[in-house]
């Protein structure tokens, strides 16, 4: 495969990790963490962890969108489907997130109009096949998934498209990052910066980051190639004592990231304070549909009560999504919170930590 | 019964020449009398006539023509092998195949998986009311070349027809027969520590062509279904390395989980290798482009085979001159450490947990 081949050569990745074996490290264990779940799963695939010097640990992030959604908007996506009238348009990893009393997979069995999607058009789509119901769009996801967002927003303005809305539980990144680098029960050394959410946000997103925090910064891809020369060039940051953001992945990410899909956001959306499982309320960390827009809000549309939330007692994703803790120092993993019977979102989503610790086994 | 085809007045059935053409009345053609209509599982005359047109004369056969309530066949020597498959594949035509081809590969190759020389099958339709006769004989023609390409007889079926809505299109059961020879004994059970874990070709190339058609993702080539009768070539192996111990056809849940089961049954390990593993350029694209892993792609026309390495080379030899077998190849081996569990060693040397297949990846792959 094109493209692909070249960025998982067993040749080259050899050398990489031979150089990294015989480097004497600045300092150890150096702690560098992958902010995004496709990176985890990445990771994990290919068996990095344990081919990596054991000075150098990889910490996984709060980079999964579904395992960082509080618990309280997951009651609210499933007080929506118990609507009447009402279709909610999902991707499918939220399908089998607990929520206190339910989930929306239990809701779809019991009669609800859940149905699943792969972007936003097919939402669209499906409110203008079914103009008396309500179809609202479950927005999950961070700056990747948010332009999509935003442009069926602009779309269903276009078409008058009055039965859409969108329940925008969006969340950003690096305002995460921060709000990581100041708690202190981690320890950091650097972060694998996501690459997908920066081919939007550009490395520009995390200055920030590096120079207040004194954080090395490198802007990763996602095959084995990429993870090492990413590690390396961390590495090298601290070595030289540097802290900046620097792009390995450059043949996707540049300094700007995507003007048209920045602009289509701040057109529609607004900042907004949110609660991230596990980190807690986070300052303008979230985003929520401008005023000019709340036609299409649902947290406008539906007069939602307000919700009390139940989670299980034992579930330590929060301290997960913090890397805090690994998954199998949790007494449910593997036990009671399994793929098959998920009691906390990190076993549920395809790129929450528990999830690939438990298929990959690490 | 085939011999009072041409007594038989039937205004359905008035255009089909027989073979996979059927074509429109001239004049006011109603275009119900297209199409499967609940009468025709009534078990009155329509049903009648459908057999008969349909069904008796593409899969002629003595023990068809005699039109009893069951078939008495000759079966003489060996274990008896038997096995049944529902099909309920979406869509029904696919590139490579559909339904009713796939309703014969598939229940002849579970057959094969026990080295079982497959004999005969039944069948059961179930029709959706408004399928299209067109569709229909098209299914049914391709039920029958697969039957005789495979050397087994159809000796016995069943139809129902239910309301639109009620079923997609048409579903389809087939049950089957086989003999196994004396001295062949294979079984999930039969893995050992050392075994090679060889493949006759190329993965996931079934449920990508499916999903490619569904999704309607075009490649420069189009990807095709594997679907294809095993026999011929379990048969040839067999006969050359009668040693073999496990043969299983990486169906639903692909290599990955057919792997695990036969780890889990026999108590080994398997270690497979990333690098080996055959997997067709498009089909490896298409699967990176939806976020699927080939290895838990359905196959059907695939067998993995577990044998002592001293018969890898020929059972190799064999495969590759046969049809069905020209990329065959090692793709791992059979390991006492981890009982129950497969492991891969990837590309760049790392080592990862192969797990069973959970939840449903693609809905109605076959």
């Amino acid at each position: 495969m094109k493209y692909l081949d070249e960025y998982r050569d067993p040749q080259l990745a050899k050398s990489l990790l031979d150089a990294l074996q015989r480097r004497s490290l600045p300092k150890t264990p150096i702690r560098l963490m992958e902010i995004c779940g496709t990176h985890t799963v990445a990771i994990f695939r290919c068996g990095l962890r344990q081919l990596l010097p054991p000075g150098i640990q990889l910490i996984s992030g709060p980079g999964c969108p579904v395992c960082v959604t509080a618990g309280e908007d997951i009651d609210r996506a499933i007080w929506l489907a118990r609507q009447p009238g009402v279709i909610v348009a999902t991707f499918g990893d939220l399908l089998r997130v607990p929520g206190s009393h339910s989930s929306l997979h239990q809701e779809r069995g019991a009669g609800a109009d859940v149905r699943i999607v792969y972007g936003t058009l097919d939402a669209l789509h499906m409110a203008r096949e079914n103009p008396h119901h309500e179809v609202v769009f479950l927005g999950i996801g961070f700056e990747t998934t948010a332009p999509t967002v935003a442009a069926a927003v602009r779309q269903a303005a276009i078409e008058k498209l009055d039965n859409f809305s969108v329940f925008s539980a969006h969340k950003l990144l690096p305002p995460a990052m921060n709000a990581l680098l100041e708690s202190e029960d981690l320890s950091l050394d650097g972060f694998i910066c996501p690459g997908h959410v920066s081919t939007v946000i550009g490395a520009q997103a995390y200055r920030h980051v590096a120079t207040r925090h004194k954080m090395p910064c490198v802007i990763t891809g996602f095959e084995p190639l990429d993870l090492l020369q990413g590690i390396t060039m961390l590495i090298d940051q601290l070595a030289k004592g540097r802290a900046e953001v620097a792009v390995q992945y450059t043949r996707a990410v540049n300094r700007e990231g995507n003007p048209a899909a920045r602009k289509l956001m701040d057109e529609i959306f607004t900042a907004t304070d949110a609660t991230w499982r596990g980190l807690g309320e986070i300052p303008a960390s979230g985003l929520r549909l401008q005023p000019q827009w709340h036609n299409y809000d649902a947290s406008v549309r539906f007069a939602m009560p307000h919700i009390q939330v139940k989670e299980h007692p034992g579930c330590r994703c929060g301290e997960v999504l913090r890397g805090v803790l690994t998954p199998p120092g949790c007494a449910l993993f593997g036990k009671v919170c399994t793929p098959q019977h998920p009691l906390g979102p990190c076993m549920v989503s395809s790129e929450g930590t528990c999830g690939a610790y438990y298929r990959y086994r690490q | 019964m085939v011999g009072h085809l041409r007594n038989v007045h039937l205004t359905e059935f008035k255009g089909y020449d027989g073979g996979v053409q059927f074509r429109r009345r001239k004049t006011g053609v109603n275009a119900d009398n297209l199409s499967v209509q609940l009468d025709h599982g009534s078990g009155g005359r329509a049903t009648h006539e459908l057999v008969e047109q349909v069904f008796a004369r593409a899969f002629n056969n003595r023990f068809l023509r005699e039109m009893n309530d069951s078939a008495l066949v000759d079966i003489r020597g060996g274990h008896v092998a038997m096995t049944t498959d529902s099909y309920v594949v979406d869509p029904v035509i696919f590139p490579g195949g559909d339904i009713g081809s796939l309703a014969v590969h598939g229940t002849i190759n579970d057959l094969c998986m026990r080295g079982a020389r497959p004999m005969y099958l039944t069948v059961g339709f179930i029709l959706e009311e408004g399928l299209l006769f067109e569709t229909l004989l098209h299914i049914v023609e391709s039920m029958a070349t697969a039957a005789r390409e495979a050397n087994v007889l159809i000796v016995a079926g069943d139809t129902k027809v239910v309301p639109k809505g009620k079923a997609d299109k048409i579903f389809i059961n087939t049950a089957g027969i086989g003999i196994v020879p004396d001295g062949i004994n294979v079984t999930g059970h039969n893995a050992r520590p050392g075994d090679a874990v060889l493949i006759n070709g190329t993965i996931g190339d079934h449920g990508m062509a499916i999903l490619c058609k569904r999704e309607g993702l075009a490649f420069e080539n189009e990807i095709l279904s594997d679907s294809s009768s095993l026999n011929g070539l379990i048969r040839e192996l067999l006969e050359a390395c009668p040693h073999i111990g496990v043969l299983r056809d990486p169906t639903r849940g692909g290599v990955a989980t057919a792997l695990n089961e036969i780890a889990r049954q026999s108590h080994v390990g398997i270690r497979l290798y990333e690098e080996s593993l055959p997997i067709r350029d498009d089909v490896a694209g298409a699967c990176e482009l939806l976020g699927l892993d080939p290895l838990y792609v359905a196959n059907e026309g695939k067998v993995l085979v577990c044998l002592p390495q001293a018969a890898e080379q020929e059972a190799l030899e064999v495969m590759r001159r046969h049809p069905l077998g020209r990329a065959a190849c090692r793709i791992g081996e059979v390991v006492a450490d981890e009982p129950g569990r497969v492991f891969m060693q990837t590309h760049i040397g790392g080592l990862r947990l192969v797990d069973m297949l959970r939840g449903e990846q693609l809905p109605r792959i076959c």
